[in-house]
């Protein structure tokens, strides 16, 4: 297996030979070769994928973990020492098919998308080197390494979301989604200290082994109250919380869709944001054994922000940032099937939910993302306002456009129906509340979706526009309706086959009751927004109207960007920064300026004894030598 | 008692004319006056039995180096010149100096070795010295007699480099 | 033999060495400064033989040392006005305070 190496080698490859002689070529060019590369990748992992899962990775009824390649980089102590290579377990198999689908669907889209722009080079490169970092996070056998990787990947996203470097308001929202999720990954790596300070390892094998997990239920050290195995993983969470846009990091996903589109359907929708929850999913038997606390807390985030954000989606009109909610409202549900999840075959169904909806939502989600980006390459325009009755145009974006709200809302048999019942399932037979929530949150969905696509493609049938609407070209449709097919068949596959928290084979079945209750509330959401959305008319207005206070609020997006901004400017550097650089400027620059003052005024006092003469110093020396002498004599 | 007149005389001679020659404006005059103090210099060497110092005093100072020093100035000073006046603070300040150390070490020559008078005589032969020398037991010389030589061959190689025209 | 104290000879040398303190502190022209210098070493050289003769009078130490500093001084001073005279081709005087472009 270890030409798994290739995988993960080769996009790095393309980005430093892009980075380096990209600019010298034709754009067109230094494209081509980046997708080449992200092809072998991409066919090289189906192989991967294949070979692991009906060979050589199952033994019996259980899947092996395999590590083809590592090397000791760092040592610190015999046990202690950081490694660099490649594990490979279903996960992190599953999430190289899913990473190098995606982005090669994204490296065909841009052909398209991107024709023309300045820096098509560099976009390339860079898109190389987000699914290098990506591959490289997902296959790391060690926390440390995904550590690595993961800044890798909060890099490569910064340069990605500026990539209109002369916009200021892209510039603003790379800034601000690298220093938030800087922020939360300060946490995370302070939680891989604390755990590796108490575990003495950061491999994963043995950290999630059972030896590894009795030794996290037998640490009793605490802190304020705690276990530190609970700190260590709450931390780690707020790592994840933070690069999957958790309450209450998730300011930094909708800014971040100043980015070119299809950069948003590969980072922002598929993958980047989805390594939080791969972060769980990695450390789960640490979190259900050592921090089962945690995971509770783990859950009500992941269940309140999959709510707060639906209902933001309900009120955006910028379509990306519709869709940018609607994927915090989704990563929120598989973080909340993830609090859920037990331990073992069955009692894991929320862990095998997680992935699986993890896996469908990357492509349907993907497709999303490509569809609007294609509506945006006709009309010129994000904004749900100047869109309307586009399925004349655009037939292909809207058939697969339509397939995708399908799918995300929950209706059979497309692929959304069968994770996302998976997760309602594992939430029902854990925790009613989370349920209920999980559950309203599905109809909400159904609602924003459909509200999505009917303001773009159904509403004012006889929108004038400008320039003629016209369908995209083939290097973006192609994608478009390559996600499209595999968003219809990807829900067949019995995952629970593949992936299980302790990876041993289970088999599930469809809870019929609990479907039928997630297809109703799905329609009921299609209906209403049909009703409100479907023609122009005043519904949408009235209803808007009856909820006045609550709208407001979520169409400013319950004002959680006006706090972080309170917090930061007016508390912490008005509170703080202030008041430690009043202290530098006056009294530690003071002191030092005292200094340097006395000593300017000494040294222009005693300058005239360095004539530089030698007869001075001469005679200097030969009194000095006098005075040592006589005080050698008489005294 | 001849010795003593004999002593007395090169004393005189060498206080006086160190004197003259720091102190003389002209700078040929100064280098006269100190070939006088080398000369007595070489007298007291004689009178205190060292005859081979004596020769050597003579023929490196009094022959070689003035004549040095005599060429130099006449490369480098034209007839009649004086030397540049100097303010009367710096002569205060070197007089001042060069007193204060005299005070001092008058004043340790007084108190600690006046008492001190010949011992034996025991004027070393020609052989001795040359045998002290040429030889590397203890006592004999030949390592710093080599060193000084490669000395003055690295000093002629020197001196040819600096002055030399380019 | 004789009577001649070994003060005298340091009394005499020692104003011979002051003779050339004061000089070289005094004097601008650099060959005079040598010239100071010499008649330093040169008291140097008297304290050396008059110990030599009145403390240790078996051995040639002293005279030995006189004999070598008698070298040292002919090939410093060969050096000295060597660099003396390459510096008045380059300033046309010899003055020790004009010597100052290396000071900055």
């Amino acid at each position: 297996m270890s030409y798994t190496l290739i995988i993960v080698a080769l996009p790095f490859l393309m980005f430093l030979f892009l980075g380096l002689v990209g600019g010298k070529m034709k754009p067109v060019v230094a494209g081509l070769i980046g997708t080449t590369g992200l092809i072998i990748s991409t066919v090289l992992s189906y192989i991967a994928a294949g070979s692991y899962f009906f060979s050589v990775g199952k033994i019996g009824e259980t899947y092996q973990t395999i590590v083809p390649m590592n090397f000791e980089w760092l040592r610190f102590t015999d046990k202690l020492h950081i490694d660099l290579g490649i594990m490979l377990d279903p996960i992190s198999v599953m999430m190289l098919v899913v990473i190098t689908t995606v982005s090669l669907m994204v490296h065909i889209y841009s052909f398209g998308y991107m024709k023309g722009e300045r820096g098509f080079q560099r976009y390339y490169a860079l898109l190389s080197l987000f699914s290098f970092s990506m591959l490289g996070l997902v296959i790391a056998p060690n926390i440390f390494q995904m550590y690595i990787f993961w800044e890798l990947v909060g890099v490569s996203s910064y340069s990605l979301i500026g990539f209109y470097y002369t916009k200021p308001s892209a510039v603003a929202a790379s800034k601000k989604a690298f220093i938030v999720t800087r922020f939360a990954d300060l946490f995370f790596l302070i939680g891989i200290l604390v755990l590796s300070f108490y575990s003495g390892t950061f491999s994963f094998r043995d950290l999630t082994s059972p030896a590894g997990c009795a030794f996290a239920q037998s640490i009793t050290d605490t802190f304020m109250g705690w276990s530190v195995v609970s700190w260590a993983m709450m931390l780690i969470f707020i790592g994840g919380a933070g690069k999957s846009a958790m309450l209450p990091f998730h300011i930094w996903l909708p800014d971040a869709m100043e980015g070119p589109t299809p950069v948003s359907a590969l980072i922002h929708a598929a993958t980047m944001v989805v390594a939080g929850v791969f972060l769980v999913a990695r450390m789960f038997p640490v979190y259900i054994f050592g921090a089962p606390d945690v995971l509770t807390i783990i859950t009500y985030i992941g269940a309140t922000t999959a709510l707060f954000a639906a209902v933001i989606a309900c009120t955006q009109t910028d379509i990306k940032r519709v869709l940018a909610f609607s994927t915090i409202s989704q990563i929120a549900y598989m973080i909340t099937a993830l609090g859920v999840s037990g331990y073992g075959a069955h009692e894991g169904l929320g862990y095998m939910a997680s992935m699986f909806h993890l896996f469908t939502h990357a492509f349907f989600k993907a497709l999303l993302f490509l569809g609007a980006g294609a509506v945006i390459h006709a009309v010129h325009s994000n904004e749900m306002d100047s869109m309307g009755g586009l399925r004349k145009y655009l037939p292909i974006t809207h058939i697969t456009f339509l397939i995708a709200c399908l799918s995300i809302s929950g209706i059979p048999p497309f692929s959304g129906f069968f994770s996302k019942d998976e997760i309602l399932v594992a939430a029902f037979e854990k925790n009613q509340i989370v349920f209920w929530c999980l559950y309203f949150c599905a109809g909400l969905t159904a609602f924003y979706m459909f509200r999505l696509y009917y303001r773009i493609f159904w509403g004012d049938n006889n929108k004038v526009y400008q320039h003629t609407p016209h369908e995209a070209p083939a290097s973006m449709t192609i994608p478009l309706i390559f996600l499209a097919a595999l968003t219809c068949v990807v829900g067949f596959i019995p995952f629970s086959e593949f992936i299980s928290t302790d990876k041993t084979v289970f088999h599930t079945h469809i809870e019929w009751s609990i479907a039928s209750l997630s297809i109703l509330v799905a329609v009921t959401g299609i209906a209403i927004a049909t009703w409100m959305y479907r023609k122009k008319n005043t519904s949408s207005d009235k209803v808007t109207a009856s909820i006045k206070g609550l709208y407001t609020a979520a169409y400013h997006k319950f004002y959680f960007d006006e706090i972080w901004i309170f917090v930061t400017k007016k508390i912490i550097f008005n509170g703080i920064s202030q008041p430690v650089a009043w202290f530098d400027r006056h009294v530690v620059d003071g002191f030092m300026n005292l200094q340097s003052t006395i000593t300017n005024y000494l040294s222009r006092k005693i300058k005239f004894t360095q004539s530089g003469e030698i007869q001075d110093y001469a005679w200097a020396f030969m009194m000095g030598a006098v005075v040592i002498i006589s005080l050698l004599v008489f005294i | 008692m001849a010795e003593q007149i004999i002593f007395y005389v090169l004393a005189i001679v060498i206080v006086v004319f160190s004197i003259l020659s720091v102190s003389s404006k002209r700078i040929l005059r100064s280098a006269t006056y100190l070939l006088f103090v080398l000369l007595a210099t070489a007298g007291l060497y004689l009178l205190m039995g060292y005859q081979f110092l004596f020769g050597v005093q003579i023929s490196v100072y009094a022959g070689g180096i003035m004549v040095l020093y005599i060429f130099s100035i006449l490369l480098t000073s034209h007839a009649g010149d004086k030397a540049k006046s100097v303010s009367w603070k710096r002569l205060l300040l070197a007089g001042i100096a060069a007193i204060a150390g005299l005070a001092v070490c008058g004043h340790i020559i007084f108190h600690n070795v006046y008492k001190v008078v010949e011992a034996v005589a025991a004027e070393p032969t020609m052989q001795e010295i040359g045998k002290a020398m040429m030889g590397t037991e203890k006592n004999q010389y030949l390592l710093p007699f080599e060193a000084i030589s490669v000395l003055l061959l690295a000093c002629i190689i020197g001196g040819i480099m600096i002055a030399r025209k380019r | 033999m004789s009577n001649i104290p070994l003060a005298g000879y340091l009394i005499v040398s020692a104003i011979m060495f002051f003779a050339g303190v004061y000089g070289f502190l005094s004097r601008r022209n650099m060959l005079t400064i040598l010239m100071s210098l010499e008649l330093m070493l040169n008291a140097a050289d008297i304290n050396f033989v008059a110990f030599n003769k009145f403390l240790y009078p078996g051995q040639m130490d002293g005279a030995f040392f006189a004999m070598f500093a008698i070298g040292v001084s002919a090939a410093e001073t060969a050096i000295a006005i060597a660099i003396i005279i390459n510096i008045y081709r380059n300033i046309k005087n010899i003055y020790v305070d004009e010597v100052n472009k290396m000071k900055y």
